[in-house]
């Protein structure tokens, strides 16, 4: 055994030299990234960055061509995907939940599917209704009786139950208005920072960028341009591509004038 | 009660009243074809043999000859009645067999016995009507030589068959030209009309008296001898050896004018052939039987409880095997389509070709019914359970697989509840099919709706059509019905309130 094994990782997720293809688009090329524990990395750039190719290679919906995926130290494997994919939550844009559950049963699925009892479950999603602000009696409801908010908070309970070491959010707010999503915005950051969980959040906005993440991972054409704080982004960026994101967003605007206030 | 116990029950609650009692020595068990001269028969066979004491039940209108035979050869019938030109031109078709004792000794190597005639012949006959044929003087079929303006009509199959015109016109130089084809009802009225003058008939047809016609005599033997005689089982003899003896009482009991008029009695005056058959008996051997005749609702039920056994059977089988070839479908892309293929192909065969196809496997009755009944329903539930999981959209699938569930449980947690409402119309579909293809069950002696509309049609009696036609078509009504309140319980209500909603 090498010591590497004994090692216990500072980051939740280690990429080294992953590529991806789709046919002959090449949707992430080389890329080299760690995913530290504790804090919220979000991965942003134009439409057909790699940013999602890069968050569905984490969770293993995806295999890379070349280079490998570490979760906690461990190569993500097709034998040991199912296991470790119990240790991730997980939320797409349009919440991804089940038709044909309720908000309740789309929350426990999988820990009635673990077999967990029925105090833990109910005490787990009290738990979780009281975090995410959640009205108690839009549990017995079916997604399509939910507003776009109220299902990207059951998704986010979904991806929540278990207590995973890590959440992995897709666009998880790109689909609601704006009001809603700055509320919605306020709830994670609460959440975020109450669980100290390790988060990857794939956007597209750079506000929302920069009011939830620690740290930014700004990518083009499947490749990492610059990596840092929002801060770093704007005042030593890598290139005058990146200031022409940052610059080309007004909602940053809003969020440094909070920021700053 | 969980939904496993549901299906169960209902899979084996038609067998809780349909069942009949088990016999342990299995009765005589009679056929007949489906036409009215051989079910009279049939039913005085059957009916002899009970007032001597042998158990007997007549399983009737079965079909035409194949079917008769094939089930006879398979033991599922003991005896029936046939011809003898059947058995020399179509069942020991060429063999070239012409004398009894030939026929006999061929019938005795498949372990089958004949006994002597009944005294009629139902041959082919060419008939007029008396009036002309007086005026004209003819008696014979060489008569009709000189005669070259009559117009004759005769039936498709007999204008064209080998022993029907073609033979009869070499055989006599007969000189018409205005000879044309038309249907056997048809030709009827219009002999009655002079359109037509002479036409084909069979020698004992129950309208030959009724449309006031003579047979003209086959002088010169153009048409083979049909003697209508009794063929069993030699091993019958095994289980009720006095049967064989009390069968023998019926030889030569029969002239072909008894014959027409009892075909008379049943087809025009409608009188039940059980009736028809009792009143020959008690004139015959003087013995007097009851003719039980089961009430109209005793025998819809009875009807009924046959018709659903087919159906629930057959459907339940089906539903087993097509949602795991759907979901197999879906997921295996190559082999789906192979799939798909073979059950399509199987819905183009036509039903009455697959019911017969299913004999010589199955024999007669229910298992072949259901079988036929099984192949037709696989279509619609495997296409529309591979539909319903394949329209399932991809975001779903892999936040199932991106929860950590094994594929197995993301098919039973997330895949089929989703296609739920697809495979349950599919079933839905099958069922309505099946309730009406059951039906023709009754050409292959499986019993069930389809008994009274064949004898119905045979008998020219619209009440017996629909009292098998309209508690088909409740049944299918109540069959959608069921499935409708079926999908409250199979299809969550988030899936239905979001149908709704579209």
């Amino acid at each position: 055994m090498s010591q590497q094994d004994y090692h216990v990782p500072d980051h939740i997720f280690k990429l080294s030299g992953v590529s991806k293809a789709y046919g002959e688009t090449h949707a992430v090329r080389s890329v080299n990234l760690s995913i530290p524990k504790g804090l919220t990395t979000v991965l942003i750039g134009p439409s057909g960055c790699g940013k999602s190719t890069t968050l569905r290679l984490m969770i293993g919906l995806l295999q890379p061509d070349e280079g490998t995926v570490l979760f906690e130290g461990n190569e993500i494997t097709r034998a040991n995907i199912l296991q470790l994919r119990q240790h991730m939550g997980y939320v797409i844009q349009n919440g991804g939940l089940f038709p044909h559950l309720t908000a309740r049963e789309n929350i426990t699925l999988m820990a009635h599917y673990l077999g967990w009892e029925k105090s833990r479950i109910n005490l787990r999603l009290q738990e979780l209704v009281d975090l995410s602000q959640f009205p108690n009696d839009g549990l017995e409801r079916y997604p399509v009786q939910l507003s776009g908010g109220q299902q990207q908070r059951v998704a986010l309970m979904r991806a929540l139950m278990l207590d995973p070491n890590v959440l992995l959010l897709d666009e998880p707010l790109g689909a609601l208005d704006p009001i809603i999503r700055s509320g919605l915005q306020n709830i994670l950051r609460e959440i975020f920072y109450k669980l100290r969980k390790s988060v990857v959040l794939v956007t597209h906005d750079i506000g929302e960028a920069g009011f939830l993440g620690d740290q930014i991972v700004l990518m083009r054409g499947g490749n990492i341009v610059q990596k840092g704080t929002i801060k770093e982004l704007i005042h030593s960026p890598a290139g005058p591509f990146v200031t022409n994101f940052i610059n080309s967003q007004n909602s940053l605007q809003e969020v440094l004038q909070e920021e700053y206030e | 009660m969980n939904k496993n116990a549901f299906l169960f029950f209902l899979c084996i609650y038609p067998f809780l009243w349909c069942i009949p009692a088990d016999s342990s020595e299995l009765p005589v068990r009679v056929g007949s074809k489906k036409f009215t001269e051989n079910v009279l028969v049939g039913e005085i066979t059957t009916l002899r043999l009970r007032q001597e004491g042998v158990p007997a039940i007549h399983r009737k209108q079965l079909g035409g000859t194949r079917v008769l035979w094939s089930a006879l050869l398979n033991g599922d019938i003991d005896v029936y009645p046939e011809y003898t030109g059947t058995i020399t031109h179509e069942i020991l078709a060429g063999k070239g067999l012409e004398e009894e004792n030939d026929i006999k000794k061929a019938l005795s190597q498949l372990g089958i016995r004949m006994k002597r005639p009944f005294g009629f012949n139902n041959t082919y006959a060419i008939g007029m009507k008396r009036k002309t044929a007086q005026r004209l003087g003819i008696t014979k079929i060489s008569d009709l030589k000189k005669f070259p303006e009559l117009k004759f009509g005769f039936t498709n199959e007999f204008m064209y068959r080998q022993d029907g015109w073609p033979n009869l016109q070499m055989h006599y130089q007969l000189p018409q030209k205005d000879v044309r084809g038309l249907d056997h009802d048809l030709a009827y009225r219009g002999i009655d009309e002079e359109s037509i003058h002479v036409m084909d008939l069979y020698s004992t047809d129950a309208e030959i008296e009724y449309y006031e016609l003579v047979t003209l005599k086959d002088d010169l033997h153009a048409f083979p001898d049909y003697n209508a005689v009794l063929l069993y089982r030699e091993d019958i003899a095994d289980r009720w050896p006095e049967a064989v003896k009390i069968m023998s009482q019926l030889e030569g009991k029969i002239p072909e004018s008894k014959m027409i008029q009892m075909n008379v009695q049943a087809k025009i005056n409608k009188v039940p052939e059980k009736q028809v058959a009792a009143s020959f008996l008690a004139k015959e051997f003087g013995v007097h039987s009851d003719v039980y005749i089961e009430s109209i609702t005793k025998r819809i039920f009875q009807r009924t409880c046959e018709h659903l056994f087919l159906v629930i059977i057959s459907l339940s089988g089906a539903i087993i095997l097509s949602i795991p070839l759907g979901i197999a479908a879906a997921k295996a892309q190559r082999i789906g389509q192979g799939i798909l293929g073979v059950v399509g192909i199987i819905q183009t065969i036509p039903s009455l070709a697959l019911l017969v196809f299913m004999i010589p496997l199955l024999g007669i009755g229910g298992p072949p019914a259901i079988m036929a009944l099984f192949l037709y329903s696989l279509l619609p539930i495997v296409r529309n359970t591979y539909t319903g999981i394949r329209s399932i959209p991809s975001d779903m699938i892999e936040t199932a697989q991106a929860l950590g569930l094994s594929p197995f449980a993301r098919l039973r947690l997330v895949e089929l509840p989703l296609a739920s409402r697809s495979i349950l119309a599919g079933i839905k579909t099958s069922a309505v099919i099946n309730v009406g293809f059951a039906t023709l069950g009754a050409l292959i002696g499986s019993g069930g709706y389809g008994q009274p509309i064949l004898t119905g049609i045979r008998l020219d009696d619209m009440g017996l059509i629909l009292q098998g036609a309209i508690p088909a078509a409740v049944m299918a009504i109540m069959v959608q019905g069921f499935f409708d309140l079926a999908e409250r319980y199979f299809v969550s209500k988030g899936l239905r309130i979001e149908a709704e909603k579209q």
